[in-house]
């Protein structure tokens, strides 16, 4: 079985800060990390991999810095990895993104693709499915639980709901997306951290794939960032120093003056 | 040309979904601000008694695709139904509730339709001409960036469960139901849904709650809170740094990663409002806010701002009470 886990280099948005006079983001210092949805999918292939028996490839698209997640995920046990890499893919939104990648994965062949739900910092959960659309292959999202029965070829999968859970069964090539909670991502190990230093990362570029600059990039993307604003709350009101007591009166006060209680 | 505004309105067991129904009463703005027809796009399996409450809530017209095939929530069969009376009558606009169903078949027909998507947004806008300008908060809440997609159809964008308000139940409001016909292609459904399991958590819905006390990093002892929300028949809530501590579920929790409430009063203990949690609850009817820190952002969106220690307060709350 080859196992392709799409993966992203994320700001660790939790410690982005705004810079309130041009209003663009500082990332000047903020570590760029595995999205942790991906990690987890990364963890999912590898439980796979140890049980059944595959070949798991990373595969990420970004610029050169994002080897780095690459040869993290190598040292925690990926055999291969993949970056795709181009001045044409710059740019591009989620529908002109999951167009790249699925020319990559149909590039490289794969017999089940894995990703995170959603990136920290897009927060869209959208280039998982519209990577399975683009491919013409079922998708499976919010992923609770990743089995697999050998003797009937069958990836079985808990998906997960807000109320309620399905357990889905597919046979033959398909795309699941990943929930953290599923699984606790594996730390690197001595042994493939060694390993991955002898691995070459594949670049894939423009020229490796079958597409056409009209779907991908800034130009190939339907959707365009028109502003972006930080946000401005306004509402200012007078704070009163209060003891306990005087607080809890207070706060009992206002809700009986607005009949809430 | 595009024309109107759909909405896809999400039902779980035959329940219209609360998102579908307040995604109808934003539909309805845009919609007015052309001159054009609020549709609601109705999916399931016995669901037809449903359309006229959705006529209620605003649609002008119902579109229903009624089949046992749509009885659970299977992406590709909905992504072939939703496809099909789409491409027949190309609306302007197409609206999904970004629920775990939402978030599964909107990028899946964005990438079918060839249109841009954009996700859980807050805010929607309409101008004279029928564009969209979707705002949707970016790199965890941090940066606010308003989307556009100027060149395909329909535009489709997804917004979260409680961020638009419940437009009103009138029954005067007249609509068009229309039965839908879809050729369903079965050869290409070929994940089985061997078992669904409704989950029956004994958690509180925070979303339905008139009065929330939500507590924070600042609450060293919660069990206080629980006591307080109880005798007000409210319901405990929390910040993120409660649930990443294993002390409050994350159900409970408000904000960027949890979930975006709006009760009648909500009573913030301890929480310094960080600006992923203010994007949960800011749009509440009135924020009491409790806190040591003179300086807490909290404080920018509260109508009622304390100094003090929120432990104290809760504790001093639950005596008088």
């Amino acid at each position: 079985m080859k196992i392709i886990v799409c993966i992203k280099q994320v700001p660790n948005t939790t410690e982005i800060k705004i810079d309130p006079v041009k209003n663009t983001l500082i990332r000047d210092g903020v570590p760029s990390i595995i999205n942790p949805d991906d990690k987890t999918a990364i963890e999912v292939a590898l439980r796979l991999k140890e049980k059944h028996g595959a070949e798991v490839v990373v595969l990420t698209m970004g610029p050169m810095q994002a080897e780095k997640a690459l040869r993290e995920a190598l040292a925690m046990g990926a055999d291969q990895a993949y970056l795709l890499s181009d001045r044409a893919f710059a740019g591009s939104d989620t529908l002109a993104t999951s167009t790249i990648i699925a020319a990559a994965v149909k590039k490289l062949g794969a017999d089940l693709v894995l990703c995170g739900r959603q990136a920290i910092d897009g927060d869209t959960a959208q280039v998982g499915p519209q990577i399975a659309e683009h491919l013409d292959i079922p998708q499976i999202t919010y992923a609770a639980a990743v089995d697999y029965d050998e003797e009937r070829e069958t990836i079985i999968v808990k998906r997960q709901f807000e109320d309620r859970y399905q357990t889905l069964e597919a046979k033959g090539l398909c795309l699941i997306t990943v929930l953290s909670t599923l699984g606790t991502p594996r730390y690197m190990n001595v042994w493939d951290m060694v390993a991955q230093d002898e691995k070459e990362i594949g670049i894939i570029t423009f020229a490796d794939l079958d597409l056409d600059k009209a779907n991908i990039g800034l130009g190939g993307s339907p959707t365009k960032v028109k502003s972006t604003a930080t946000k401005q709350f306004d509402k200012t009101i007078e704070t009163v120093e209060l003891d306990p007591e005087a607080a809890a009166r207070t706060i009992v006060d206002a809700l009986k003056a607005r009949h809430l209680i | 040309m595009s024309k109107n505004v759909w909405v896809f309105c999400e039902q779980r067991d035959g329940e219209i979904q609360n998102v579908a129904i307040e995604l109808l009463g934003v539909a309805r703005e845009l919609a007015d601000k052309v001159n054009e027809k609020v549709v609601a796009l109705l999916l399931g399996h016995n669901v037809t008694d449903k359309a006229k409450d959705l006529v209620a809530y605003g649609a002008d017209e119902v579109r229903v695709v009624d089949d046992s095939r749509l009885n659970y929530f299977v992406t590709e069969y909905y992504a072939q139904a939703v496809t099909q009376v789409v491409k027949a009558n190309d609306p302007n606009v197409v609206l999904f509730g970004a629920t775990s169903i939402g978030r599964d078949l909107a990028p899946r027909l964005s990438a079918r339709l060839h249109t841009g998507l954009t996700a859980d947004c807050t805010k929607l806008e309409m101008d004279e001409e029928g564009n969209l300008f979707m705002t949707r908060p970016a790199f965890g809440g941090n940066l606010f960036a308003t989307i556009i997609c100027p060149e395909h159809r329909p535009q489709m964008s997804t917004v979260r469960p409680g961020v638009m308000k419940k437009p009103e139940y009138n029954t005067e409001h007249q609509g068009e139901i229309i039965m839908e016909t879809v050729d369903f292609d079965d050869s290409k459904a070929v994940v089985k849904v061997v078992e669904e399991v409704r989950e029956t958590k004994n958690v509180e819905r925070i979303e339905d709650a008139k009065i929330l006390v939500s507590c924070g990093r600042g609450v060293k002892d919660v069990a206080p809170a629980f006591d307080v929300a109880k005798k007000v028949k409210g319901t405990v809530s929390s910040s993120r740094s409660l649930v990443d501590a294993g002390i409050i579920e994350h159900a409970r929790q408000v904000g960027q990663t949890g979930k975006t409430v709006r009760p009648e009063a909500y009573l913030a203990f301890g929480i310094s409002g960080a600006i992923q949690h203010l994007a949960g609850m800011e749009e509440s009817e009135y924020i009491i806010a409790v806190n040591t820190d003179v300086n807490a952002p909290i404080f920018k969106v509260a109508n009622l701002g304390i100094v003090c220690d929120a432990g104290a307060v809760l504790k001093q709350l639950d005596k008088i009470l």
